[in-house]
């Protein structure tokens, strides 16, 4: 055990308070419910002080002759006020330390600072993505002046510049902050940004003959205080006022990274990272953040189907449900195979091992998908939630081992019925003959591919913004999935669809919520045991301990 | 509790109706003569007589969009009508202003605007709310239709109903 850290004395506005030695000024004055504005400031970075907006009044107690504090008639140490202001944001707070947040020296400087910094910004914000989320404008209403005492021209700055691929920069509305500078040297390790010429011409721009192309890119753009820059991908879709913000978790990898799901009117426009030092801190990757165009593809399956003689029918969800439960009652235990997939929640999972135990199947497996894993947040793993699938026994230790077996048997026709849920059978290595020979192949999915246009009972499912569930991460965190939009069409939630197949197979099972399975997991699974969906809350409950030598999942393919 | 309301003292005539019935007779048969001779005029023939040129100045009709002198069009679709109007009759979707375009600057513009005047209560709030003064309510009263599809008033509609605005502010030249 460390020494406890040591707590030093602060008087923020003329009340003393005990903080731990280390914090910033800032951060003792946001723990002692004092807000002060400011933009260069972030907590996850260092701080340069260079945007001044957190300019407050600090003073350190008088000594006297014999070096020790003076103190006052209430026993605390006398207070001698430095006579300038300073910056809150650079400065850890020392013992004895007075702090002024608002005094009306303090509220001069607010009130000075923001005129200076709204001089050259341009009077765009009708066009400008960062309106409703820009602190230049919440700063500007509350401590700005309604008019401007600039008369001379504006800079001109370079306007709408592609820093990168998936960012673009407005120069004339940067504040020069410097977050995103710091952002790329601290966290990302690509050091492309920085600021170029002096004095009110200063820009921003990219080191010559680099570009902004770094995988967490985007992570710039949520930090940005004002609209400087700008998601390339988000540009002009959406006013950020109209979003509904749901709580989620990306579902690109096994990192589960947490987010909020930005949708209107069940379209998603955008997603951008949550704060949960347990996983993601406040950042995220390109790749997963971009990862949500697919939920809105006008492809999406949105009706079941089965196949008639002329091909693939709408009909109705009793109809398809009861022919895919007719087919799979005539076949033998090992003449079926479940191809389930680790981009399933918990659970789905959960009831498709229902479904797997009744049929009586060992052919059971999921499909693993392996990427390059980086040094920050991107696994190695582009499966969320392949623990959960070894959890319940979906999977063995190593993910995809029986496939290869699953598939020779397809292709020689002693596996005659497929259950495929949310995965493609052409990507495991079964050629689309192979399918066709198939008497029975029902089909859980969401886009059309070469297995949907196969399937013999084709149902419809829910994207990842579509349902409610949870998830298991790669470090053993058990995390949750909320509703953001509404599943197009008749396309039905996926546990639904696994539940009333069971009850196809095995009758009534007296399951209606989702609440009812999470609490047959709870009651089942000794790493779950107490748990609802309230428990595991925004940010996830850590369900094995976390140790350096965990074995990371194996992968083979 | 119950209380007693304190009656006015009514004299002789005020109790008999009588004069008070005869003086209301009196004002009605005025009237009668004067809409007979024509003298007074209630009724006006529309719709072969319209009152336009009796509209006040403030007067509110069909939300329309305007141009400038330039013909530039004066919305940057950010959207504020939208979110103002209360029965949501706006909807807008943006583009972006091509880089070779003259008013490039502006960058953003509406690609599509609709307002569902089924839906418009003409009160005015999106013209109040505009920040780049584009969308404005014109004296158009009679907006009518056969289907629904025609009651929404595309860009083109609210163009055409809109038609060019001067001496208004310019906030996106060059120099500002």
């Amino acid at each position: 055990m460390s020494a406890p850290t040591e707590l030093l004395n602060v008087q923020i506005d003329g009340v003393w308070y005990q903080f731990k030695k280390g914090t910033r000024v800032i951060e003792a004055c946001a723990q002692a419910g004092k807000f002060i504005p400011h933009y260069c400031y972030h907590p996850k970075l260092s701080s340069p002080g260079n945007c001044r907006m957190c300019l407050i009044e600090m003073g350190m107690p008088k000594t006297g002759p014999d070096r020790k504090p003076e103190l006052g008639a209430d026993g605390k140490p006398v207070i001698s006020w430095i006579p300038r202001p300073q910056i809150s944001c650079a400065q850890d707070i020392t013992e004895g330390m007075g702090v002024r947040t608002d005094s009306s020296l303090v509220r001069e400087c607010r009130h000075g600072v923001m005129e200076f910094l709204l001089i050259n910004h341009p009077l765009d914000c009708p066009i400008c993505d960062q309106a409703g989320e820009c602190h230049l404008q919440e700063y500007s209403v509350e401590y700005g002046t309604a008019g401007s005492r600039f008369l001379e021209e504006k800079v001109k700055k370079p306007k709408r510049v592609e820093l990168g691929p998936r960012v673009t920069l407005d120069d004339e509305r940067c504040i020069l902050c410097s977050r995103c500078i710091r952002f790329m040297k601290e966290i990302a390790h690509d050091d492309v940004l920085g600021f170029a010429s002096r004095g009110s011409h200063t820009y921003l721009t990219a080191h010559p003959g680099k570009r902004l192309d770094s995988n967490y890119s985007l992570n710039t753009v949520d930090i940005c205080p004002v609209g400087a820059l700008t998601s390339t991908d988000f540009r002009f879709k959406m006013r950020v006022w109209f979003l509904k913000e749901t709580k989620s978790i990306c579902t690109s990898c096994a990192t589960g990274c947490n987010t909020i799901v930005g949708s209107r009117e069940n379209v998603i426009y955008r997603q951008t990272p949550r704060e949960n030092d347990a996983v993601n801190s406040a950042w995220m990757c390109d790749y997963g953040r971009l990862n949500i165009h697919y939920v809105n593809s006008p492809d999406r399956l949105k009706f079941p189907q089965v196949r008639e003689a002329q091909g693939l029918a709408n009909v109705s969800w009793k109809t398809a449900l009861a022919k895919a439960g007719e087919e799979l009652k005539q076949f033998q235990r090992n003449s079926v195979a479940v191809v389930a997939s680790a981009k399933m929640t918990n659970e789905e999972l959960w009831l498709t091992k229902k479904l797997i135990d009744s049929l009586g199947t060992v052919y059971h497996d999921v499909v693993p998908r392996a990427g390059q894993a980086d040094q920050l947040l991107m696994s190695a793993d582009r499966n969320p939630n392949t623990l959960g699938a070894q959890l319940f026994g979906i999977t063995s230790e190593y993910p995809g081992s029986k496939l290869r077996e699953m598939t020779e048997k397809i292709a020689s026709g002693e596996i005659r019925a497929v259950v495929a849920l949310g995965e493609d059978l052409t990507q495991i290595g079964l050629a689309e003959s192979d399918l066709k020979k198939l008497t029975a192949l029902i089909v859980v999915g969401i886009l059309p591919n070469e297995t949907t246009r196969n399937a013999s009972v084709l149902l419809p499912a829910c994207a990842f913004s579509e349902k409610r569930g949870t998830m298991i991460n790669i470090k053993g965190r058990l995390q949750r999935l909320n509703h953001a939009t509404l599943a197009p069409g008749e396309a039905r939630d996926d546990w639904e669809i696994i539940r009333d197949l069971l009850q196809q197979l095995t009758g009534s099972n007296g399951i209606y919520l989702i609440d009812d399975v999470f609490k047959e997991i709870a009651e089942t699974i000794p790493e779950m045991t107490g748990l609802s969906f309230g428990r595991i809350g925004d940010h996830g409950v850590q369900l094995v301990e976390e140790s350096e030598d965990a074995q990371p999942v194996a992968m083979t393919v | 509790m119950a209380y007693t309301i304190s009656r006015p003292k009514l004299n002789f005539a005020e109790k008999v109706y009588l004069p008070a019935i005869i003086t209301g007779l009196g004002i009605t048969i005025r009237h009668f003569i004067n809409i007979v001779t024509g003298k007074t005029k209630v009724t006006m023939q529309y719709p072969e007589e319209k009152w336009d040129k009796k509209l006040p100045p403030y007067y509110r009709g069909a939300p329309t969009l305007v141009k400038d002198e330039y013909g530039r069009e004066r919305c940057v679709a950010c959207q504020l009508c939208e979110f103002i109007c209360p029965p949501r009759a706006i909807t807008i979707h943006a583009g972006e202003i091509p880089e070779k375009d003259r008013w490039r600057k502006v960058e953003k513009f509406p690609k599509e605007f609709e307002i569902d005047m089924i839906r418009c209560i003409y009160c005015g709030l999106c013209e109040e709310v505009c920040p780049e003064q584009a969308i404005f309510l014109r004296k158009d009263y009679a907006i009518t239709g056969l289907t629904r599809q025609e009651m929404v008033h595309n860009k083109e509609k609210l163009y055409e109903l809109g038609g060019v605005m001067t001496g208004l502010v310019y906030k996106w030249n060059d120099k500002k």
